[in-house]
């Protein structure tokens, strides 16, 4: 009797201790990633202070700070976030939907499919940078112009994955509907499309990122808004507080794009229990 | 009456690429009678697939004729239902949304139909599963779930492709045995592609032996076992199934044709 007792101890024992080393090394991993933000901060601010670093041309936290409590007193910081955001995340749903579009159709039409592979090969490995300064001069200074080449970054590499994940899907589904008497709408709709969903959810994952080094390009030559204005702006007057600021503000709201695209994939990976 | 309500008539199919023509079916002629079950076997790579995709229209044969009888002497081409290699039913969608995708698709979500679906869930265990996801039922569960997504649609032959050649052989012995007496309950007529000599005599009433690439039809052999009890397995313990197998085994390894028919008392189980 005892003996059984004290085994069953182990064992619980050992599940307990499992799920605390777990736990610790996960607590470990979160305040080394803290500490190592903390430090940077801090070598940052003292370097500064020291006369190590020049701040002038790589700035300090607390002018960091202080250029944000700066452009929160003339109104502009939401401004530039803002835009930045809008065109972001227009950019991003644009591709989404054009690359759906688009995949669909070379999905649907192999012979168009194999005209199009070299284009878009092509049009996938040029740098879109190249394209910003024909944008502006076709379509002007302005919103437009940063929306398209926001799309421009992210829209040929998007297609080329949708149309390889459902290219990708197991034929024998396909056939599955064929000898239930579909047709090849029924094959897309009911097979190729819902199976093609993680590929899908990763790619926009990368998508959301290159929109943003777009709209960031698109911005530098094009806008009177937005923080890529901003870095320009900052940068030619020799305000590098404004330039540094700009790029953390970017950094953070390229970690909540991925955080919010991670929330979406995980609130559709539940509903289809995946 | 027409002895069979489907009769092959020098079916003649090839594949063609850039490197050349295969044959893959040459001169098979083969009937099927009202309710019976055909298993057709042949060495791995011989057109059995083919054959199937010909009867089910799925391909259109290059040679030969398929003629039709219809009991009702109606001149339509059988409503047919394949079930494939593996189940494919749909993770991102339930048990009861898989078994109905083929209504879906034809637009037949009738009352009729459905009330039919729900006896089917319900008579094959399947009904408290209904909102489950496929990953959630086990082998035999799977193969019961896509036999009512074949059977859904009312088909008049059912068509089978190696349907159990994705489970382990424990569960494959009794989930063949299963789905064939389920559709036995049903009185379709069902044609099964096999490479498994033993299965094909357990369940058919007749075999169908296919050659090498390009498939002729060997040799066709009926077969009666008496069965000692109702188990799921009888059929493999009949004291005829050795002698069957040794008939089958002969036929498919050597060019012989396989002797004499066995001469043997004939009890019906």
């Amino acid at each position: 009797m005892n003996a059984k007792f004290s085994r069953a101890d182990t064992e619980l024992t050992r599940q307990e201790a499992f799920v605390r080393a777990h736990k610790r090394h996960h607590h470990q991993v979160a305040s080394f990633r803290l500490l190592l933000f903390a430090g940077f901060l801090i070598l940052w601010e003292v370097s500064a202070d020291m006369g190590w670093i020049d701040s002038f041309f790589f700035s300090s936290p607390s002018r960091v700070v202080h250029c944000v409590i700066q452009l929160c007193k003339d109104h502009s910081l939401f401004l530039h976030i803002g835009i930045t955001l809008f065109e972001t995340i227009l950019s991003f749903l644009l591709v989404f939907l054009i690359s759906v579009a688009v995949s669909t159709v070379l999905w649907y039409s192999t012979r168009l499919s194999e005209v199009l592979e070299p284009y878009l090969v092509i049009l996938n490995s040029l740098p879109k940078s190249a394209l910003a300064p024909l944008f502006i001069v076709w379509l002007g200074t302005g919103t437009t112009t940063i929306i398209v080449a926001g799309i421009s970054v992210a829209l040929f590499g998007s297609i080329i994955s949708f149309y390889t994940g459902f290219r990708q899907v197991d034929p024998e589904k396909i056939t599955l509907i064929y000898t239930l008497g579909g047709n090849k709408k029924d094959a897309f709709t009911k097979v190729v499309l819902p199976g093609s969903v993680p590929i899908m959810l990763s790619t926009t994952k990368v998508n959301i990122g290159l929109a943003l080094v777009g709209v960031i390009i698109g911005e530098f030559l094009a806008a009177r808004r937005g923080l890529g204005y901003l870095i320009i702006y900052g940068s030619q007057v020799f305000q590098l507080d404004k330039v540094i600021t700009s790029i953390i503000l970017l950094c953070i709201i390229a970690f909540g794009f991925y955080k919010g695209i991670q929330c979406i994939e995980h609130h559709i990976k539940i509903k289809l229990k995946m | 009456m027409p002895e069979f309500i489907l009769e092959l008539k020098k079916i003649g199919y090839s594949y063609h690429s850039m490197h050349g023509e295969i044959q893959a079916l040459e001169d098979i002629s083969f009937g099927v009678r009202e309710g019976e079950f055909v298993a057709i076997v042949g060495p791995s790579g011989c057109g059995k697939t083919t054959l199937l995709s010909i009867i089910a229209g799925l391909l259109i044969p290059e040679k030969g004729t398929i003629v039709v009888n219809n009991p009702d002497g109606s001149l339509h081409y059988p409503k047919v239902g394949y079930m494939l290699q593996h189940d494919h039913l749909f993770e991102w969608r339930t048990v009861y949304r898989n078994v109905i995708l083929g209504l879906e698709i034809n637009h037949q979500l009738t009352e009729e139909r459905l009330d039919y679906v729900n006896q089917l869930l319900i008579d094959y265990g399947l009904d408290q599963f209904r909102d489950k996801r496929p990953s959630e039922l086990s082998g035999g569960m799977k193969q019961r779930a896509a036999l009512i997504r074949t059977l859904a649609l009312g088909p008049q032959l059912l068509l089978l492709d190696e349907p159990f050649s994705a489970l382990d052989y424990q569960t494959r012995l009794m989930v063949s045995a299963d789905i064939c007496h389920l559709i036995r309950q049903t009185k379709k007529t069902m044609i099964i592609i096999t490479h498994d000599l033993s299965e094909a005599i357990s369940l058919a009433d007749r075999v169908v032996i296919l050659s090498g690439r390009p498939a002729t039809v060997k040799k066709e052999l009926p077969i009666h076992l008496t069965l000692q009890d109702d188990s799921l397995l009888a059929a493999r313990h009949a004291p005829e199934f050795q002698d069957y197998f040794s008939r089958l085994w002969e036929v498919l390894t050597n060019e012989g044709t396989g002797g004499e028919e066995i001469e043997r008392k004939v009890f019906q189980g």
